[in-house]
């Protein structure tokens, strides 16, 4: 039998069909879809106006008025879940960003260099994994002050490393084939071909790490707000809102379980459709069928 | 075989070394003179330069480095300014609390993790698999602060089956200090066992798939035993991986469960210290915690070496 | 008279939808070697596994496969896993990937035989010794703590054997054993394979691509093709009459000698087919007292690792239109002096002329001149080509190489030229690598080695990853475009036959130096070097294997 893997590039009418058959991609879709359209639709219309603080609304079990309650300034809860989905979502695509747009041409160098700049590469990502993004968090802080900024910062920073190896290993697998040899047999430099043939060829998994990133962004810019160090009060975040929640916890649970099933839906709706994307794009799961 | 593990070892001190001087050049960029800060802002200009130059604060950049690494590595991390001891006292103290925690949460997580993904594995395609893995994608998006919440509204105001927070500390006894970390240990442990299991079931799954499985079972052997006795052992080096990046998730995850139980440990110290903008542990603590990120990492290192023969020759 | 050991009958097999095999039948008995034969794609494999009952998941078999008188498709897993290992063995293609990485060769020859023996551990390394002694892995060299990253491919593919045969199966099933290894070691593998099966009356099923391994070794052949039988019977007989039009093919493919070159006559070596090369023109290669090293692996931490020479002083020349094998076994350095031909690697010492100029220390955009006129074919034509681009991107990229690029309708006008060279529809440049067959995109690679009108193409094992059928049609090819475009070729083979049917002269190489050199069908009937010897000895040979069985029986 043959080892080759089937090929990877498929027109896209093939690839549409597929994707209409995988539930994970579509599930995901959906999921992070909605999540994108309410934080849009927040910048126009929220059902409450989270900015006006009619305390004497304060802590409303969820109603057919609130549908998840409010809080305890008496803001609707579920309106401000639609303003800090907002937030999420740009820090983690920033720091997304900041590692695709710093880690992916890292990663390609060290792959077409080899040697010393591939060593060095490595030896770089060692130390920046040894940082955790909450630990560079705290040290951003302790420099300059709280602020959903320094949340951007220390996820993007965590996230380059997360890239660099990524295209590293994937640049690596595609230089020893053949029609990479054939291109540098046609005089191709080593950045004609990284355009050409490489980048083309570990898009998808970048893609895949990407949402990958994405979701674990959400996950950790909630955490870094939770503790402080995020987003400031006025602006709402999910991870605040739990923080606010938590001393709160016995009179008002619904405070605490609507941002974070918030938070659990639209990270699963990234993990899924990362994983969706996986099964759609990577031929080495698609070969096992 | 030597080789490797030289090689290992000496990448990780370079990396400790790289890390320090991360951790010292970015905290003495801070702004605001540390002495200063200390003093009070209405201390004389006098006052301030003579704690300037008891604290080494005169010297040359790199000196005040080699000076500060030097006593870091001896146990000499300095005074603290608001507590006025020794901040490695301090940390002795918070350290009996943190890791215990991350130690538990760890164990937790791979006790329940390779069964899960060696049972999905084995049973790959079928509906316990579909059902273990569609519990593990949910794990895998709860973030551990919040299940920490739940679980306290479950467990401690709901049922009042455990404490709601605090330490009772060692000295009440083995057992009441386990009770007070095991919630803890818990919410950190199950988003953390969600990844592992994923990762343990792709790990085997794509080892099952190598031409050695075929081979073993053209020997006679039955799908169970093939299992464990050549795609555990194989599949088992991403798993290690993946453990060693978890550790540096469940140090950040302990700092900041310790805020939602009350726990006196490392992570309130963190950010007492920052608030009360006390450097010098915010310095130790963080550089404690990458040491230690660190030197798990070389461990994982090593251990690849006890897994994989291909690693003791080569090099 | 001999009894059946295993009897097919009847057997279909589905993987999903789609049908693998569809009502075979075949036989072995006991003692006997019964040679299957097919193309890829023909179910030989699947045959085997459904015997082993290994087959993928979603698998569905019908029939009958009888061992022994009783059926294994209604065996229970438990029953099967009684039968594998010990009265049936199975011998893979890859040796480099049919060892466990983590486990000593000791240890995975031992457990079949204390799994189906239940005997004590110091009995079970006995034997595992025993057996181990007996493929040609003495304890001397090979002890039992070795691990398979210590052993070559062929030493692999002997514990592969050991696990195999250890318990002395009935039957063994040998699938491709020998196809990732080099003539030698298939010549070796083949006899070891031979002796055991005689030694302990083992039923053996070889599968194989190749006719004349298999004419070669097996009492009795199947050829399936599609999933169907085509045809079985007694192995020198069915050769030799050949009724079966799908056997004749196979049998006349594998012998194949491109008609362009039948009608040349052998050119001789200073042969100057422009008629005006004067002796001042300098010829279109010249390689000079080329070396190359890489450095060693370093055996301990304080020694310095000895460098290892692959290419060792290699002196050769090339005239334009002219057509030569460097063959050799795998690791002799063939590639790499093809890699440093082509300026995809610098030598270590010596010089590489092109037309007279050194390529060897300039880089970059100063080949740009000498790359034009040298091109490669290479010999996965899966792995060639970018599946993301189409054709025309792919037969276009070697046109970087000219000083002033074309313009989008002249690109196409080259391109669709290039490839009707190949015998292929311009339309093609509009789809992806993906919808061709292997054969066509091993021509979709020449055409875009052609394109550039280049004077010399390097051709590294261009067909051997291409069935028997196919590869004569590329054979033709190749020997078509050296007559139209006056090209020189530069062959890298392990086959003999290839060197045979299309170059003029043959360069042996053996660890890194050249041998022996000449005129293909001298140096291939009268070898003088050991090497060559061996090389051709060990080939494979469809005419001489039939007449050996002829006057064997």
């Amino acid at each position: 039998m043959t080892t080759t893997t089937p090929d990877e590039a498929e027109n896209w009418q093939a690839l549409a069909v597929k994707a209409l058959k995988n539930r994970s991609f579509l599930l995901g879709l959906v999921i992070t879809l909605l999540v994108a359209l309410m934080a849009l639709v927040s910048f126009f219309w929220t059902p409450f106006d989270v900015t006006d603080l009619p305390v004497t609304n304060r802590m409303q079990p969820p109603t057919a008025e609130h549908w998840f309650g409010t809080d305890h300034f008496g803001r609707d809860i579920f309106s401000m879940i639609m303003v800090g989905a907002r937030n999420s979502i740009a820090v983690a695509f920033v720091a997304v960003a900041i590692g695709m747009g710093l880690g992916v041409p890292l990663g390609c160098w060290a792959a077409a260099r080899r040697g010393w700049v591939d060593e060095a590469l490595m030896r770089f990502n060692d130390v920046i994994f040894a940082f955790p993004a909450l630990l560079s968090a705290v040290m951003i802080t302790a420099i300059f002050g709280p602020g959903a900024i320094n949340a951007i910062i220390a996820i993007g920073i965590f996230n380059v490393p997360v890239f660099a190896r990524v295209a590293r290993a994937g640049a690596l697998s595609i230089w020893p084939r053949e029609y990479i040899l054939a291109a540098r047999a046609s005089g191709k430099n080593a950045t004609q071909i990284t355009v050409e043939h490489i980048l083309p060829n570990i898009a998808s998994i970048l893609l895949v790490q990407g949402t990958i990133q994405f979701a674990l962004g959400i996950l950790a810019e909630a955490g870094l707000s939770y503790v402080g160090f995020g987003a400031q009060p006025p602006m709402p975040s999910w991870g605040r809102m739990l923080f606010e929640a938590q001393t709160r916890m016995i009179i008002a649970p619904h405070m605490a379980i609507f941002p974070g099933l918030a938070i659990v839906v639209t990270v699963l709706g990234l993990n899924l459709l990362g994983d969706g994307l996986r099964d759609l794009l990577d031929p080495k799961t698609r070969r096992e069928r | 075989m030597t080789a490797y593990l030289l090689k290992r070892l000496a990448i990780g001190i370079l990396t400790l070394l790289f890390a320090s001087v991360v951790v010292f050049a970015v905290l003495e960029v801070v702004p605001g003179d540390p002495a200063r800060l200390m003093l009070g802002m209405n201390a004389t200009e006098d006052a301030v330069q003579a704690l300037r130059e008891q604290m080494g604060l005169n010297l040359p950049l790199v000196t005040r480095y080699v000076t500060w690494l030097a006593a870091f590595a001896t146990g000499d991390f300095g005074r603290s300014l608001t507590y006025s001891v020794p901040v490695i006292d301090l940390v002795a103290e918070r350290l009996v609390v943190s890791l215990p925690l991350a130690l538990l949460a760890l164990a937790l997580s791979t006790v329940i993790a390779i069964p899960a993904g060696l049972f999905a594995a084995a049973r790959r395609g079928r509906f316990a698999d579909t059902a273990t893995m569609g519990l593990a994608q949910v794990g895998v998006a709860i973030p551990n602060f919040w299940l920490a919440l739940l679980l306290v509204y479950v467990f401690a105001v709901w049922l009042r089956l455990v404490p709601a927070g605090g330490f009772p500390g060692w000295g009440n006894g083995f057992w009441a200090g386990i009770k007070a970390l095991l919630m803890p240990a818990v919410a950190l442990a199950l988003p953390q066992a969600a990844i592992l299991a994923r990762v343990t079931r792709s790990a085997l799954i794509e080892v099952l798939g190598e031409d050695y499985i075929r081979t073993a079972r053209a020997k006679g052997l039955p799908r169970r035993r093939v299992l464990w006795r050549h795609a555990l052992r194989n599949a088992l080096i991403p798993v290690l991986t993946i453990m060693g990046l978890q550790f540096a998730f469940l140090l950040a995850g302990t700092i900041i469960i310790e805020n939602v139980f009350y726990l006196p440990g490392l992570g309130r110290l963190l950010f007492q210290a920052i608030t009360q903008r006390d450097l010098i542990v915010v310095e130790s603590v963080i550089m404690l915690l990458v040491a230690a990120v660190i030197v798990v990492n070389v461990l994982v290192d090593l251990s690849y070496a006890a897994v994989d023969p291909r690693l003791r020759t080569r090099r | 008279m001999a009894q059946t050991l295993l009897h097919i009958e009847n057997l279909s097999l589905a993987i999903g939808k789609a049908d693998i095999l569809s009502h075979v039948d075949m036989r072995i008995d006991r003692g006997e070697v019964l040679g299957l034969v097919g193309e890829s794609g023909s179910g030989k494999s699947m045959t085997a596994l459904a015997i082993m009952q290994l087959l993928p998941h979603a698998a569905h078999a019908s029939g009958r496969i009888l061992f022994d008188g009783a059926d294994l498709l209604t065996r229970t897993e438990d029953q099967m896993c009684a039968l594998r290992g010990d009265d049936i063995g199975m011998v893979f293609q890859e040796p480099m990937t049919a060892l466990n990485p983590v486990k000593t060769i000791g240890e995975q020859v031992a457990e079949g035989i204390r799994w189906h023996t239940r005997c004590s551990r110091a009995e079970a390394e006995e034997r595992t010794r025993a057996i181990l002694d007996r493929v040609g892995l003495p304890q001397s060299r090979f002890p039992l703590s070795r691990f398979p990253h210590e052993l070559s491919g062929g030493q692999r593919q002997r514990v592969v054997i050991a696990i195999a045969c250890a318990l002395k199966p009935r039957l063994l099933i040998a699938d491709e054993p020998t196809t990732a290894l080099d003539v030698v070691l298939q010549a070796q593998i083949l006899d070891l394979l031979r002796d055991l099966v005689e030694e302990n009356r083992m039923g053996l099923l070889l599968i194989s691509h190749d006719l004349a391994v298999v004419a070669d070794m097996a009492d009795r052949l199947v050829v399936m093709r599609h999933g169907k039988v085509m045809e079985q019977g007694e192995t020198a007989s069915t050769l030799k009459r050949q009724e079966h039009p799908y056997t004749r093919q196979l049998a006349e493919a594998s012998m194949h000698v491109p008609a362009a070159r039948q009608a040349a006559p052998a050119r001789p070596r200073t042969d100057d087919a422009g008629g005006n090369a004067s002796p001042e023109t300098p010829p279109l290669l010249a390689v000079d007292k080329v070396v190359r090293d890489y450095a060693g692996r370093r055996t301990s931490l304080f020694s310095r690792p000895a460098p290892f020479r692959a290419v060792d002083d290699v002196s050769f020349s090339m005239e334009p239109g002219h057509s030569v094998a460097l063959v050799g076994r795998s690791g002799c350095g063939k590639s790499t002096l093809a890699r440093m031909i082509l300026a995809l690697d610098q030598p270590t010492g010596g010089a590489i002329r092109l037309a007279g100029q050194d390529l060897s220390h300039l880089e970059g955009e100063a080949l740009r001149p000498f790359r034009r006129r040298m091109q490669v074919v290479f010999q996965d034509p899966y792995g060639s080509f970018n599946p993301r681009h189409k054709v025309e991107r792919l037969v276009a990229e070697p046109l970087h190489l000219l000083d002033s690029q074309p313009s989008r309708s002249e690109r196409r006008e080259r391109v669709a030229e290039a490839l009707a060279e190949v015998h292929m529809p311009p339309d093609s440049m509009d789809r992806y690598p993906h919808e061709f067959s292997g054969g066509q995109r091993q021509r979709i690679s020449i055409a875009r080695a052609v394109i550039t009108r280049p004077d010399l193409i390097v051709a590294d094992e261009p067909v051997s990853a291409l069935d028997v059928s196919i590869r004569a049609q590329i054979l033709d090819l190749f020997a078509e475009l050296n007559g139209k475009l006056r090209l020189a070729y530069l062959f890298i083979t392990h086959d003999l036959t290839v060197a045979r049917a299309i170059t003029d002269e043959v360069m042996v190489m053996h660890e890194g130096r050249i041998v022996e050199r000449g005129s293909t069908a001298d140096v291939l009937s009268a070898p003088r070097h050991e090497a060559t010897r061996a090389l051709v000895d060990a080939a494979p040979d469809l005419e001489r294997a039939i007449a050996r069985r002829l006057s064997r029986a």
